[in-house]
């Protein structure tokens, strides 16, 4: 994974709530064996709305998602990711993420940046009233900025180092090998083992 | 002060604990089906790295396969012939199509007797909640972790709260697990459950069958809680007897030692508490887009007014446009067109008893489409011995081989654009069942009595 330190540019305003994973990428596109190939996929029935913000010209090239409250909840599907990924995005601003859309943006580079309900409308607001906005995530500062506005936004050091350092967690596991043998050698007898 | 049971089987899998990091966890048992491994088994062959305990594994296929004689379309089949050939090569065991084990992730495994009380359970899919009905830690993980898990059998994680949920007073009639957890959600809501793990207790749980607890602990995900776990008792330990994966002679008494001690301690404290009063229950019926969008089978369809902030409002108002519903009007007045008993919350042979007794001597209304696919291959088996799939053809359903079919849209069984169908599986958002469909989630019984009556109902108004 590339180091991520900030994400600056503009945003889509997509602001609805409880959006699932399911509409970022419907099931069909899961039957794909690879990472990639995915952006198509994104939001593929609400794209197909004219007035969908998506098809709104203004917004393209926005690289930040603003969005309403326990985003990607749902489905583990880590594609919903991938897909905003290769369609540009870069992090996404929300009061709130699903706990496994958020491990799986932080595995991929995607900044989940959480934010009060109140900043989060002030944004969507100015990015309305102005879609050439530019929006800042800071990571290592965990500041976003934008014209009048400048939030602190919390990020624990385990998850900001990862994408400061777009660390391979399996590496970084593997050198605590002797605390997981240790581990294994106390495993009760009783526990299954598939055969 | 105590510990509550899901700290305690947290504490008791804790790899390595540092000051600014989350904890390394040990992982008891990690399933794998073929939609969201693919990329983790490539990811661990272009890094050279071997599956660290191929034992601890379980695979299957149960999201991408069709459930009739229908061949596979072309680009299932491949990623179908993928974990085939990604267990034969990191040598875990699967179960293919056609293997009389196969069947949903969710549902075999318990039935495996590979999901005991106190160990920890991870698979790539959210609704892995499910095995926390047994008194296991359980929860779904995203792809890149698969690979870790993979990898190293163990997972980065933060610690979760604890939140209790309560559940109370005997049951009414026609109500059923699937009632008392669409209850829950509709209290506090999609995201009532979030950075948790909800234990589910008190004396309607306690007198829940293992099945009815899964049903609960399955949608644990819905309120948007990482996990659901129920503590051991009698039931579970019976239930787990004599399964083929359950310890045995010595090893039985000695695992069961263990399992006694894990109950939440009488001093042990949750983070959050609410408490549900089960006699006020009534069977619900989704009328809107997210599963905390309900109302019994009593009500009629809300206005969107009736919500107070601007945000709720603005989505029940969306949510109707979709489902294409009026407020006002009779929740038993909405005709389906599609009846799917199925999926990981409602498909295990209590399910299809009580939805079989429902339509025994019955038709399903005609120009009504209506299926019913088994959890897994042995409760299909277990349901053929009792007559059941008689009794279902007899009425006019299909009867299907395990899989998850209708809950996802995403093998061969999908909704048509504008088909609205009574599901008792556990997302009713948009699209779910295929692109334009319009789900409504509801117990086996409720879906039972629509597909006859051809709108919603309940057994005793047929
Ligand atoms: S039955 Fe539905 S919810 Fe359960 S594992 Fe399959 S697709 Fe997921």
């Amino acid at each position: 994974m590339e180091p991520v330190r900030h994400v600056v540019g503009r945003a889509l305003p997509l602001a609805r709530a409880d959006v699932d994973t399911d509409q970022i990428i419907p099931s069909h596109w899961l039957k794909r064996l690879g990472r990639t190939g995915y952006a198509a996929g994104l939001f593929e029935a609400w794209r197909r709305d004219p007035g969908f913000v998506m098809n709104d010209a203004r917004y393209d090239g926005a690289s930040i998602l603003l969005a309403g409250a326990n985003f990607g909840s749902g489905s583990s599907r880590e594609h919903a990711v991938w897909a905003l990924r290769e369609a540009g995005f870069r992090a996404v601003i929300a009061p709130r993420f699903a706990d496994i859309f958020k491990s799986n943006a932080l595995a991929n580079g995607l900044v989940p940046v959480e934010l009060a309900e109140a900043i989060v409308t002030r944004l969507v607001d100015a990015v309305r009233a102005d879609p050439a906005t530019e929006i800042a995530v800071d990571v290592e500062q965990r500041l976003v900025t934008a014209p009048g506005l400048r939030a602190p936004f919390a990020l624990d050091d385990h998850a900001r180092s990862r994408l400061l350092a777009g660390l391979d967690d399996i590496a970084v596991t593997l050198l605590r090998e002797a605390d997981i043998t240790a581990y294994e050698k106390k495993r009760p007898e009783w526990l299954p083992k598939v055969r | 002060m105590g510990s509550t049971l899901s700290q305690k089987v947290w504490e008791r899998h804790v790899v390595r604990r540092a000051e600014g990091e989350p904890d390394l966890l040990y992982v008891d048992l990690h399933l794998v089906h073929e939609v969201t491994s693919p990329q983790a088994f490539e990811g661990l062959r272009l890094a050279k790295r071997p599956l660290r305990r191929p034992e601890l594994t379980l695979a299957t296929m149960d999201h991408n396969v069709p459930t009739n004689d229908a061949a596979p379309e072309e680009i299932s089949a491949r990623q179908i012939e993928a974990m085939a050939q990604n267990a034969r090569e990191f040598g875990i065991r699967c179960f293919p199509m056609g293997d009389p084990d196969q069947g949903i992730v969710h549902v075999i495994s318990p039935q495996l007797g590979l999901t005991q009380p106190g160990m920890t359970i991870v698979c790539g899919d959210s609704h892995t909640s499910t095995h926390g009905a047994l008194g296991a830690l359980a929860w779904g993980i995203g792809t890149s972790e698969i690979e870790h898990v993979l990898a190293t059998q163990t997972i980065w994680q933060k610690r979760p709260g604890a939140m209790a949920v309560s559940v109370n007073g005997a049951l009414p009639p026609e109500c059923s697990a699937k009632d008392v957890i669409l209850g829950i959600i509709a209290r506090i809501g999609t995201a009532g459950g979030a950075g948790t793990v909800i234990e589910y207790r008190g004396s309607t749980i306690r007198a829940l069958s293992l099945e009815g607890r899964m049903t609960i602990c399955n949608m644990s995900i819905e309120a948007g809680a990482r996990a659901g776990i129920v503590a051991p008792d009698e039931v579970t330990f019976a239930w787990l007897a004599g399964r083929p994966y359950a310890p045995k002679g010595p090893l039985w008494e000695l695992a069961l030692d263990e399992w006694r001690a894990l109950p939440s301690d009488d001093d042990a404290r949750f983070d959050r508490e609410v408490t549900i009063d089960a006699t006020t229950l009534r069977p619900y019926v989704t009328w809107g887009t997210n599963p905390a969008q309900s109302v019994t089978i009593d009500e009629r369809v809300p206005s969107p007014d009736t919500f107070g902030a601007d945000a709720n409002r603005e989505a029940a108002a969306r949510a109707l446009r979709y489902q294409e519903l009026r407020p006002g009007t009779p929740v038993r007045e909405i005709a389906v067109d599609a009846v799917f008993i199925g999926s990981c919350t409602n498909a295990r042979l209590e399910d299809l008893r009580t939805a079989s007794e429902v339509v025994r001597g019955r038709r399903v209304k005609p120009g009504l489409r209506a299926l019913v696919v088994p959890g897994s291959m042995r409760v299909k088996a277990d349901a053929e011995r009792e007559g059941l799939d008689r009794i279902f053809r007899e009425a006019g359903f299909e009867w299907r081989d395990a899989g998850c079919s209708m809950c996802l849209g995403m093998n061969p069984d999908v909704l048509r654009p504008g088909e609205r169908c009574a599901s008792t599986s556990n997302r009713n958002f948009e699209g779910r069942q295929g692109p334009g469909g319009r789900t409504h989630l509801v117990s086996p019984a409720v879906a039972a009595a629509t597909a006859i009556a051809g709108h919603f109902a309940l057994p005793s108004d047929l």
